[in-house]
């Protein structure tokens, strides 16, 4: 018992105490800001291995954080063009709301308009999810399970993952989604009770990331539903899921 | 010399590796696997034109070499009816069970006296593609008294899917069938569309999103060699010692989900605490916590500074020791003892039949392990020494990463001690040269990877072939799960923690 009481003394306090506000060590790669300084359009885009740099007709270039990598490789290239910030806070609730244009440095804000009355209501204090890794690589996996774990204690706010679609408000896709997994995936979907949520985590589930293109994968199901939150990431940060959660399903 | 003998990491003609009639392939290869220190570490085939040809890699781990042979068969054809069926390597040796259900899927050919010719993933390309992945022909036992139980292939937990048939007598696990293929993405198809060198290392870095520094350096060994790059000192220490952390996180994360699956919960919380500020320092050294970015042919974007060195030594001190003290209460529990010692046993017998390589070998008292047998990069200045387990239970499988997180603590301080700061270095532009072959072996935390590239007249990349370690492990779980309760299984399942993409490709 007192060995018990030891370890449990020499853990200190773990938690994060603030999710919302917390900086991330290091030199964490996240939501970019792109300087008006003229470059080689061409041969930035060039670099991206997932075609997320874009131009637009008046030259100005844009970052689709749905298909980015966070490889940074664009960064070290170009860095006074490119530069990733410690913004953690990537989520959105519209596709086009994760390009990051030339010359914008704000915050990510989800559109109120498109959240659902009913999500507060129903959700506000408490969101059971069913995770359903479509050909995921494991790595968002492993992240999401962090979320839960002692440090980033994501169940203080109602936000879990459970065992069934039966018990679950919603479901969190990971993984690019193969042809093998396609229909799994809306047999649990269509077992979860309505109303309930897609969330797609990480940039694989979002654009197919890295493996668009593979004639293996078939991502269908996402014409047919309403995406209710986009988190990108390679893996996705606990961070990034954690607070992208707590937007979509807060008070308005 | 009916086979090319080559030393890890070497890259040699295609045309060098010796073309065999199929009967002496066969009966060199088996031949060879007659001793312990031999095992196959890829066999596979590549369509060309109307020709199949296969590949067989056979490491000797007591001379640090792999001998590569080959041999070409016609192509079979859908259409066809009457087309020869061949004597299997699986008849004399089990080890090579997996590859030719593989061969088999891919390209049609049919063994006459395979035990066990099943699908491996459903992939997209497969041979025959008349029957999908929900149409797996399982193994049925007709008994009253039996019962089937199917799991997956969604699991429970935040896992990725599979799934696992048991025929049970009771509470008693029988038979355990399992069945993969629900992740396949096409992954080597990609890695030859896919040009640009940037899109092909971030793929390695995706084959295992948990083994991000394994699958990384294979890779990256593999290119460097095919263009005759030899990489910097610093760039070896820096995949060296991500290796060794990778190792030490995920070891620790499965120690905590072993906690989990015995519902003790503080073994789970302490282990699970103790993997954050690891893979927190990998985050401070190069922006993500599981080693994306990190590892590149020819260069790297993060140098490791005299800075990070000491910051880390900083941090294993306090992390060892918490993780001692956790250890220390969670090892002399006779209620963690009487679930993990003696639940899912694979003998010697069955790990070397089945060709168990990485933990699933070393815990049945095998020697195989690649940063002794086949050192790269500064394995071969550690000097790396494999513990051995010799009961092959759940508790050997805990035992095991206990003692090589302890292990990689003593190398990642030795490594440490040759940091050095470094100026601004120059990126290696690399050109793969024409019509060559080259071969990787990793140790990753699960154990061997293996990495196969060819390239074409102009150098371009023509093959690739990945083996996780999981492809031959796969099939020691369901040999441990064998007369033990099915509610043991979650507990064998995690002492082995097995990848399902890294198999699905």
């Amino acid at each position: 018992m007192l060995k018990n009481i030891n370890i449990l003394l020499h853990q200190g306090k773990q938690f994060i105490r603030d999710v919302r506000t917390v900086e991330v060590p290091g030199v964490f790669r996240g939501r970019p800001v792109i300087s008006a300084n003229k470059v080689d359009a061409e041969s930035l885009m060039e670099i991206c291995p997932t075609d997320a740099i874009a131009t637009d007709p008046s030259g100005k270039i844009s970052i689709d954080l749905g298909k980015c990598t966070f490889c940074g490789e664009c960064a070290f290239a170009f860095p006074n063009k490119i530069r990733f910030t410690k913004d953690y806070k990537l989520a959105h609730n519209l596709r086009e709301g994760l390009i990051v244009k030339e010359g914008i440095d704000e915050e990510f804000k989800l559109d109120p308009t498109l959240i659902r009355e009913e999500i507060y209501k129903y959700f506000g204090g408490s969101l059971k999810l069913r995770q359903v890794s479509a050909a995921g690589d494991n790595s968002c996996e492993l992240e999401l399970n962090a979320c839960g774990n002692v440090n980033f204690d994501m169940g203080r706010f109602g936000i879990e993952f459970v065992a069934s679609p039966r018990h679950a408000d919603g479901v969190v896709i990971t993984g690019p989604i193969s042809e093998n997994m396609a229909e799994p995936l809306q047999i649990c979907y269509d077992a979860i009770p309505h109303p309930k949520l897609i969330i797609l985590a990480g940039t694989d589930a979002i654009s197919g990331g890295i493996f668009l293109g593979s004639k293996a994968l078939d991502r269908s199901f996402l014409n047919n539903y309403k995406i209710d939150l986009y988190v990108p990431g390679n893996p996705i940060h606990p961070l990034t899921f954690i607070n992208g959660v707590l937007d979509l399903i807060k008070k308005r | 010399m009916s086979y090319i003998t080559v030393k890890n990491n070497q890259s040699i003609f295609f045309q060098e590796i010796p073309v065999l009639d199929y009967e002496s392939f066969l009966l060199m290869n088996t031949g060879f696997l007659s001793k312990e220190h031999l095992h196959c570490v890829n066999y596979y085939g590549l369509a060309q034109k109307e020709k199949l040809k296969l590949i067989c890699c056979i490491a000797n781990d007591h001379e640090h070499s792999i001998y590569v042979s080959s041999c070409v068969l016609p192509l079979p054809h859908l259409d066809e009816i009457g087309f020869p069926e061949y004597s299997s390597f699986t008849a004399r040796h089990l080890s090579f069970h997996i590859f030719e259900r593989e061969i088999h899927e891919n390209f049609g050919i049919r063994y006459h006296d395979h035990p066990w010719l099943k699908p491996v993933r459903f992939a997209h390309d497969r041979f025959n593609k008349e029957s999908g992945i929900a149409e797996y022909p399982f193994y049925h036992i007709e008994s009253e008294e039996l019962h089937e139980v199917g799991v997956g292939p969604i699991h429970a937990g935040v896992i990725e899917p599979g799934h696992f048939r048991f025929a049970c007598n009771g509470e008693q696990i029988l038979h355990l069938e399992i069945h993969c293929g629900y992740q396949h993405r096409g992954i080597e198809n990609l890695l030859i569309t896919k040009k640009k060198l940037l899109q092909r290392v971030t793929l390695a870095e995706s084959i295992a999103g948990d083994t991000v520094a394994g699958h990384a350096t294979a890779f990256t060994n593999v290119w460097e060699s095919l263009s005759g790059c030899v990489p910097r000192a610093d760039l070896q220490l820096a995949r060296t010692l991500a290796l060794e952390l990778e190792r030490i996180a995920i070891h620790t994360g499965d120690l905590s989900a072993i906690c989990t699956d015995i519902a003790y919960q503080l073994g789970a919380s302490v282990f699970g605490r103790l993997r954050t500020p690891l893979i927190n320092f990998m985050q401070e050294w190069c922006g993500n916590r599981l080693a994306k970015g990190l590892i590149r042919p020819g260069y790297s974007n993060f140098k490791f500074t005299p800075e990070l060195a000491q910051r880390l030594e900083i941090v294993l001190e306090a992390y060892e020791r918490d993780f001692d003290e956790v250890w220390d209460r969670f090892h002399t529990l006779p209620s963690v003892l009487s679930r993990l010692e003696k639940t899912g046993m694979v003998s010697w017998h069955d790990a070397l039949s089945i060709g168990c390589v990485g933990m699933a070998a070393k815990t049945s008292g095998i020697e195989r392990d690649i940063r002794a047998s086949h050192p790269h990069d500064l394995y071969t200045e550690l000097r790396h020494e494999p513990i051995l387990k010799i009961h092959g239970d759940v508790y050997s499988r805990t035992q095991l990463r206990h003692e090589e997180i302890k292990q990689s603590l003593v190398y990642i301080r030795k490594l440490l001690e040759k940091v050095a700061a470094q100026p601004d270095s120059e990126r290696v532009l690399l050109q793969a040269q024409a019509d060559r072959f080259c071969l990787s072996l990793t140790e990753g935390w699960r154990g061997e990877i293996c990495h196969c590239a060819i390239t074409g007249k102009d150098g371009e990349l023509v093959h690739y072939k990945i083996k996780d370690p999981s492809m031959h492990n796969w099939l020691a779980l369901a040999l441990a799960v064998r007369n033990n309760e099915i509610s043991d299984f979650p507990i064998c399942n995690k002492s082995f923690d097995l990848s399902y993409c890294g198999y699905d490709l």
